[in-house]
Order: structure tokens, then sequence, then C-alpha cells
């Protein structure tokens, strides 16, 4: 689970350019950019849709600070995440975890398209075990055979 | 289908065995729309009627805290003001404490007040955090507004907010007499919250 939101950290896009005032960047570019990828998967607490990179308020600032101050000190991505994760719960991942809790928001999908299928598949068999038109009697045969002769 | 070719089937020849009766697949496809349209319009009237009266609150987010230990505390005491600071074992006092983050800058904390001051009237221990402000603005908010606090410490940075996952002043915290989180509620306390939330608690871990 760690590792896979490592990861997730690790491929998060990097064009959105977050507010970066200078003062508050890092001097090591490399450090800012892993502080920057935390940053982008936190999410700010008050404006509740930005992420705190984007974001311009006071809590925000606060835990962008707080963040680069935790990479400074070369402490791995998932350890910053988990020490925030642990003080503002679930909300403030902008990727929700799988728990008990997010199960539904992460089975719902799954539902629907196994749904989808299990309803296109009996429908599928239904219509397969339908039995074809009856074969046609003596007479209507004769009648047919008339027909065809007709030009 | 077996390639007769042939596909001017005389009306009669029942090749379609419905019409009187739709299969019951087809009869709950035909209602499930409805159905859909019914339960959604039932549950957004729930929340609308959660919203109006304050039962539901859709920013709402339960603290991560309730249920574990309070984070310890250890900041200085508000320079110059009449209210003595705590110290981390004041938090698990063997009663409950409200634990209130607030600042004099904050126009709700002016609001909460109030409901702060009667409950500590009623007996009601309270300890405040001093949230980014100026002694001198506190002392100030205090001497004008009451004092409602039996101890106060200051966070002048922020830091304490951030291990108590703080979103913003004024924001409650209620420990029972171990230090464990209780209860915790953003925004400011007001009579109905008292009477509705925080009284049956109070009762809880007297």
């Amino acid at each position: 689970m760690r590792a896979a939101l490592f990861a997730i950290l690790l491929l998060a896009p990097g064009w959105a350019m977050a507010v970066g005032r200078p003062a508050e960047m890092l001097p090591d570019p490399a450090a800012e950019a892993r502080a920057q990828e935390i940053g982008r998967e936190l999410r700010c607490m008050v404006c509740q849709n930005q992420s705190i990179e984007d974001s311009e308020a006071d809590l925000a600032r606060d835990l962008r600070r707080l963040v680069r101050e935790r990479v400074a000190t070369g402490e791995p991505s998932e350890k910053v995440v988990n020490y925030i994760h642990e003080r503002y719960g679930d909300f403030v991942l902008l990727r929700p975890p799988l728990n008990l809790v997010t199960a539904p928001l992460w089975g719902v999908p799954v539902l629907v398209l196994g749904g989808g299928a299990l309803a296109l598949l009996l429908m599928r068999r239904r219509a397969a075990a339908r039995p074809g038109p009856a074969p046609l009697s003596e007479a209507e045969r004769a009648r047919l055979a008339a027909l065809e002769n007709d030009p | 289908m077996s390639g007769t070719g042939l596909e001017k089937a005389p009306p009669d020849a029942a090749d379609e065995p419905g019409g009187v009766r739709p299969p019951l697949g087809r009869r709950v496809l035909v209602w499930a729309p409805l159905g859909l349209a019914v339960g959604g319009g039932l549950g957004f009237w729930a929340m609308l009627r959660g919203m109006r009266d304050g039962s539901y609150d859709p920013r709402g987010v339960p603290s991560a805290l309730v249920g574990k230990p309070a984070p310890a505390l250890a900041l200085p005491a508000v320079p110059g003001l009449a209210v003595p600071g705590f110290g981390p074992e004041a938090l698990a006092a063997g009663g409950p404490v409200l634990l209130n983050f607030w600042a004099s800058w904050c126009v709700p904390c002016v609001v909460e007040h109030p409901q702060l001051v009667a409950l500590q009237r009623r007996g009601v221990r309270l300890l405040g955090v001093n949230y980014k402000d100026k002694p001198a603005d506190a002392a100030r908010f205090l001497a004008q507004h009451g004092n409602p606090f039996a101890g106060m410490v200051a966070d002048t940075d922020g830091r304490a907010g951030i291990e108590y996952g703080l979103y913003g002043v004024p924001e409650t915290y209620l420990l029972d007499g171990r230090g464990t989180v209780r209860w915790r509620w953003a925004g400011p306390l007001m009579p109905d919250t008292l009477s509705a939330e925080l009284e049956p608690l109070l009762r809880r871990y007297a």
C-alpha cells in the first residue's frame, strides 16, 4: 500500500506548477521538486478542492513549510505524507486510500462494469437458448416450392 | 436464422411470444430509471433537510484524532496574561477538559465566547491555545469578553494546531480524564451545539 502510494507520488504529473514563492522554496531543486510532489497530493483543508501547493490559505502555507522542513532533513516522501495523514485523516489525501470507508468509492465502478457484463452475458445466453422458428410443415414447403418455381 | 432466406413469414407464425405480458427482465428495465430517480430524489431531499437543520454538514470531516491520545502540548504561557500556562499533564487531569484553539483576530471566536463563559460557569474545565496571536491582543480580548480559561498557552507558529489536525480557529476538542480525544468541533460552539452534542458527552465522560 505504501509502496503503491509512493509510486503514485512519483508518477504524479509534473506540469502543474505551484504557487512557489521563492522565499519558501528549498535551495536544492531536487528536494524542492520532491516537496512539490508531496504537496500536490495533499488537500488544503480550508479550501478543500485545492492542493496545499496551489492554495494561498494560511494553513496551506504552514503545511507547505512543514513538508519542506521534513524533506530538507531527507525524510522519505511516504513518511512526510503519513505524518500529515495521521493528523488530518483520509480527507487530506487528494487520492483517497483504499480502506473500509472508501471501499464503496472504488467498488462502485467495478460493480457497475461487472453488473453490466453479467447482464450482457445473461441476455446473450437467453437469446441463444431461445428456440428458432419451427420447421416448415408439408403444406408450407409445397407452397414455398410453388413460389420459388413461379417466376 | 438458419439460412432459409425467407423473411416474409406469415403474420400468424408466432415467432415472438410476447405481446401479452413482457418478460420480467424487461419490466424491471422499464421501472429501474424511475426507481433510481425516486431513490436519488429522496437522498437529496434528506441531505438538504439535514443541511437546513444542521445535522448534516457537507464540509464537515471527522477528526482523525477522535479515540486517540491528545497530542502533547509543550508550549509556553502567553506572556503578560493573567491566565497561567499549562503543561502536557494538564490534558489528562482525571476529568473532562475542553481544549479550545482561539485567537483575538478571529471573528467567530467573539461569537463563540459567551458559550465558553457559560461552560466555565457550569464548572467545565477549559484550556485555551492562543493561536498565532499577539499576547497584548489576547489580553485585551479576554479583558473585554471575560476569561473562561483555567490555563492558556501560545501557539505562535501554528505548529501545535497542525499536531491536532486544526483547520482554523475556533476549534474545540473534548478530552476525557485520560487525555483521549473524544470529540472535535470545528467552528464556533453555539448554544444548540452545546445542548445537542457537547452536554451529553460531558455527562458521559464526567
